[in-house]
């Protein structure tokens, strides 16, 4: 009985500790980071998002020896629980998670339990070429200071059919619309990331003192706060698609019921993903997409890395890779991913913004003056009071 | 070796399980101390109670699971008493074996893509009725579940009617049927009231079985059945992936109600198999002798070709459109083909696909192995297996997989067990090794012992005997029980999603995943794939032994 209980034993020495690496050092980053493998926690629901994470696979495998393995996610909460769990059973080295695509109420959970390594974000080489932002800075209301890097931007806009369908003028009017056009409205079923964003469009547009968002939500006036946003969705739900007993599971899913016809208006993530679908066949080139007038709100996606990663070096050399100008030309182009680039065109190179500047949009892309300025997200705390009480009315009748 | 193997095989069957429930049970009764919570208490319980959704969900985990039952039981039951012996019979059961092996989730995909407003079905009907947009009609996750029901129905017809077929051989119903018929019995009057009764002791398990998996399986749930809310079990696997930890004490908890409901509806079950027994020897001993025997067998070979039509038709529809160019409502075609979809996701599939084969053959290697050993050791022993061994057999696949899966995951967590193809392959043997063992144990002790004796006579020992002697004269169904375990292990979605930790990704996870993007061109290309894993095996299982044994014409077992 003494062989097994041995191997048992060598089976879980921990392997040797090895130092966490120095951002500031990159040569040893890079150094370091060849040959390990990364583990890169990201939503997966998206094909054209799998196909370029494939490709910036082949990249960093090509140019650093770095292996990045996309580990499909139907939700970024699945990979925060992850790294919770390991931390709880004592698994601090090497644990499943290398990267992870965060933001709002994930990244503030994973930095206020310490969970993330960091900060390194701001020493990576290609940093200096970022955007300086509010956004940049502030994820949801939660300082960013280095604990995750930027790789996209990201503005709800909405998708219509435009043979089918006119825009609605402002979110108030949206009921209306949908009790004159009944049947042709969904959004996705909240805590699908993007529903849950609609929701919160909706909100930041009905308040009456928005700035009341940008503070922590409160179990006092939560009721009085929201109150607008659920007598709004009681009168819009009626004439929503399936009579709002159903939702879309994801935003892509809607595509298909843009394409069947079944629906007419739909939110979407980022103003490029529409002129995505259409060259992939998933949407049909009657599609446009408008922002109501009181505008929408945006968010920046980021990357991570969990306090217990054991390729930190290759994160980092992934997270920075995804800043290189021709990565982030290839994530805007609409025939690939539709991702709005997170560089400042001022600091880029000339060719480099030039090769921006020449970059076909896409047929139902607004140009950034149509766009408008974003909204900024509510606080953070806020998400999860919303969804709770989203499901809470409507998701489990 | 003869006595280590059967210990292995009830570790293997049972330590997961036990394990698992350990795992679900404490948590369930306040105890995570990963979470922070030390002290029992009745916190999980309490927030299950909370939980809105609590009573429509297990009511439709009860109502779905005990209607696709009863409607397969009932499916079955009219096929084999009105067809059995006819030739339209021997052609069903042919279209219907393989159809076992397409993993639940690639049936339900196709039959998706069929009954969608926007689906075949509709597009069918729309061109001529001048209709030009799908009906705003909640077909697919429709509150009441049916069409969650219908996906079960006909993936689960084709397992009852094997395991009925496999009954009635033993069952010898050629006299009693025969000997009805001289009565003046109709087919089906005369099979139900002298033939049912047999059979239906010998089906009763595999029955339960269904009914189990009905009422708790995911796959099934999440594609065709209702989001707000959704089955019980949905909810528990998405409990145990909110960030909170909490939420693991919740599921913890709504895991125990499921195991409840299963007993609570195994219980009713058999209560309504007494009430059944007690009005039909009533009716038995009526002596109607055919009450509507015409229409009762049209109507089951309807509902059986309709189940069978379903799925076929489903997976013609999701080889469609993973070819598909731009394909609108209602154009019953699509407007072009392309390779593109497939070429695009060639690396994932070939990913995909590598892990899914490596975990089923693994799985089921071990599975035969210990199976050989048990039915050896049986064999050299000269014992049969007992009604409590075949009880222990089922009872992992009675339990449903949400019970105690989840209680795993958190026990190897908390454990600082690394998740990955290991606890995987484990985890898919619990549910390989039962289908394994019934599929190989009836030829193995088919075989006749006297070609034993011969070479024993010879000088051979007990090892080379079966080395040389029996294992190769069984191996068409000992290749026959690897294509059902691989099969078995390449429709398992939860025990991969759960206790891989996202690290293993098989065509199924990676299907179900796309689901919730509703791309069907990738969904097509994924559950047309994870089919061919499952189909492949059982054609080389046919085409190994006549190859191999091309020179050996005599050599059918």
């Amino acid at each position: 009985m003494k062989f097994p209980a041995l191997l048992a034993a060598a089976l879980f020495l921990p392997i040797a500790v090895s130092a966490a690496p120095d951002p500031d050092d990159w040569d040893q980053v890079l150094k370091e980071a060849h040959g390990q493998t990364v583990y890169w926690h990201a939503w997966g629901g998206s094909t054209s998002t799998n196909d370029f994470i494939q490709w910036l696979a082949e990249r960093v495998e090509d140019r650093h020896g770095v292996v990045l393995e996309h580990v499909k996610l139907t939700d970024t909460a699945d990979a925060v629980t992850r790294v919770l769990s390991e931390r709880q059973a004592g698994a601090d080295e090497d644990g499943a998670v290398d990267l992870i695509w965060i933001n709002g109420a994930n990244f503030a959970a994973m930095k206020e339990q310490d969970l993330l390594f960091g900060p390194w974000a701001e020493s990576l080489p290609h940093r200096a070429k970022v955007v300086e932002d509010g956004v940049i800075d502030t994820d949801f209301g939660t300082p960013v200071e280095g604990f995750e890097s930027p790789w996209a931007k990201a503005q709800l806009v909405f998708m219509h059919d435009s043979a089918d369908a006119a825009p609605f003028a402002a979110m108030e009017d949206l009921p209306g619309w949908a009790a004159a056009n009944p049947g042709r409205f969904t959004y996705p079923q909240p805590p699908d990331f993007l529903g849950t964003t609609f929701l919160k469009q909706a909100l930041v547009s009905l308040v009456d003192d928005p700035e009341r968002l940008q503070t922590p939500v409160d179990e006092k006036d939560f009721a009085t706060v929201t109150e607008p946003l659920w007598s709004w969705l009681d009168a819009l739900h009626p004439y929503m698609w399936r009579g709002g007993a159903a939702f879309p599971a994801s935003g892509p899913a809607q595509f298909q019921l843009l394409t069947d016809d079944e629906i007419d208006i739909a939110p979407s993530l980022s103003p490029g993903e529409a002129s995505t679908a259409i060259a992939n066949f998933q949407l049909p080139d009657t599609i446009r997409t408008f922002v109501p007038e009181d505008g929408t709100i945006g968010n920046v996606s980021f990357v991570a890395i969990p306090y217990n990663s054991g390729s930190k070096a290759a994160a980092m050399v992934v997270a920075n890779e995804l800043l290189d100008p021709e990565v982030q030309l290839r994530a805007q182009d609409p025939a690939i991913l539709g991702y709005g680039t997170v560089l400042d065109m001022d600091k880029l190179d000339p060719g480099d913004s030039g090769a921006f500047a020449a970059l076909d949009q896409g047929i139902a892309t607004l140009p950034p003056a149509e766009l408008g300025e974003a909204l900024a997200e509510p606080h953070a705390s806020w998400t999860k009071a919303i969804e709770a009480e989203w499901i809470e009315r409507y998701g489990a009748r | 070796m003869t006595r280590i193997l059967p210990a292995f095989t009830l570790v293997a069957l049972f330590g997961p399980v036990a394990a698992g429930l350990v795992g679900t049970l404490l948590p369930a009764a306040g105890y995570l101390p990963a979470a922070g919570f030390h002290e029992p208490s009745a916190v999980a319980v309490a927030r299950l109670a909370a939980w809105p959704g609590l009573i429509p969900a297990s009511a439709l985990s009860l109502g779905t699971g005990v209607l696709a039952t009863s409607a397969s039981l009932v499916i079955v039951v009219l096929i084999v008493a009105g067809w059995s012996g006819t030739r339209a019979f021997r052609w069903i059961e042919r279209a219907l074996s393989p159809l076992l092996s397409v993993p639940h989730a690639a049936a339900a995909f196709g039959i998706a893509f069929l009954i969608a407003p926007s689906g075949w079905i509709m597009r069918l009907a729309a061109t001529p009725l001048g209709v030009t947009r799908p009906p705003d009609l909640l077909i697919l996750g429709d509150p009441w579940g049916l069409a969650m029901t219908a996906g079960l129905v006909a993936k689960e017809v084709p397992f009852l009617l094997l395991m009925t077929l496999a009954a009635l051989q033993q069952a010898r119903p050629g006299e009693a049927a025969a000997i009805a018929r001289s009565l003046g019995y109709g087919r089906v009057t005369g099979w139900l009231k002298t033939v049912f009764p047999l059979v239906y002791r010998q089906i009763r398990l595999p029955v339960y079985v269904v009914l189990a998996y009905s009422m708790s399986v995911v796959d099934v749930a999440m594609i065709l059945g209702p989001s707000t809310p959704p089955t019980l079990s949905v909810q528990i696997v998405e409990w145990m992936g909110d960030p909170d930890l909490e939420m693991r004490l919740v599921a913890a908890a709504g895991a125990l109600l499921q195991l409840l409901l299963v007993l609570g509806a195994l219980v009713l079950w058999r209560a309504g198999e007494k009430l059944v027994a007690r009005y039909g020897r009533r009716w038995a001993a009526g002596g109607a002798r055919h009450p509507g025997d015409g229409p009762v067998r049209a109507l089951g070979l309807g509902l059986t070709v309709l189940s069978a039509g379903a799925v076929l038709a489903g997976l013609a529809a999701l080889a469609i459109w993973s070819v598909a160019g731009f394909w609108s409502f209602p154009d019953l075609l699509p407007e072009s083909l392309t390779g593109r979809t497939w070429a695009r996701h060639s690396g994932d599939l070939a990913e995909a696909a590598v892990d899914t084969m490596a975990i089923a053959l693994i799985a089921a290697l071990i599975a035969l192995i210990l199976t050989i050993g048990c039915l050896e050791s049986e064999a050299r022993r000269g014992t049969r297996l007992t009604p409590t061994g075949l009880w222990l057999l089922y009872l992992p696949l009675l339990l449903p997989q949400t019970a105690f899966l989840p209680g795993l995951q958190t026990l190897l967590l908390s454990a600082g067990a690394d998740t990955g193809h290991a606890p995987v392959i484990a985890a898919h043997l619990v549910f390989v090794l039962p289908y394994v063992f019934f599929s190989l144990g009836d030829p193995w002790r088919a075989w006749d012992p006297r070609h034993g004796l011969a070479a024993a006579a010879l000088g051979a020992s007990p090892a080379r005997v079966m080395l040389a002697v029996r294992l190769p004269m069984l191996l068409r169904p000992i290749l026959t029980a690897a294509a059902v375990g691989v099969a078995v292990s390449v429709g398992q979605y939860l025990p991969t999603l759960l206790i891989g930790g996202g690290r293993v990704a098989t065509l199924t996870t990676e299907a179900v995943a796309l689901a919730s993007g509703g791309d069907r061109r990738a969904i097509g290309a994924f559950a047309l794939a994870q089919t061919g894993a499952a189909l492949l095996p059982f054609a080389l299982a046919i085409a190994l032994p006549a190859m191999l044994w091309r020179n050996r014409a005599g050599l059918h077992v």
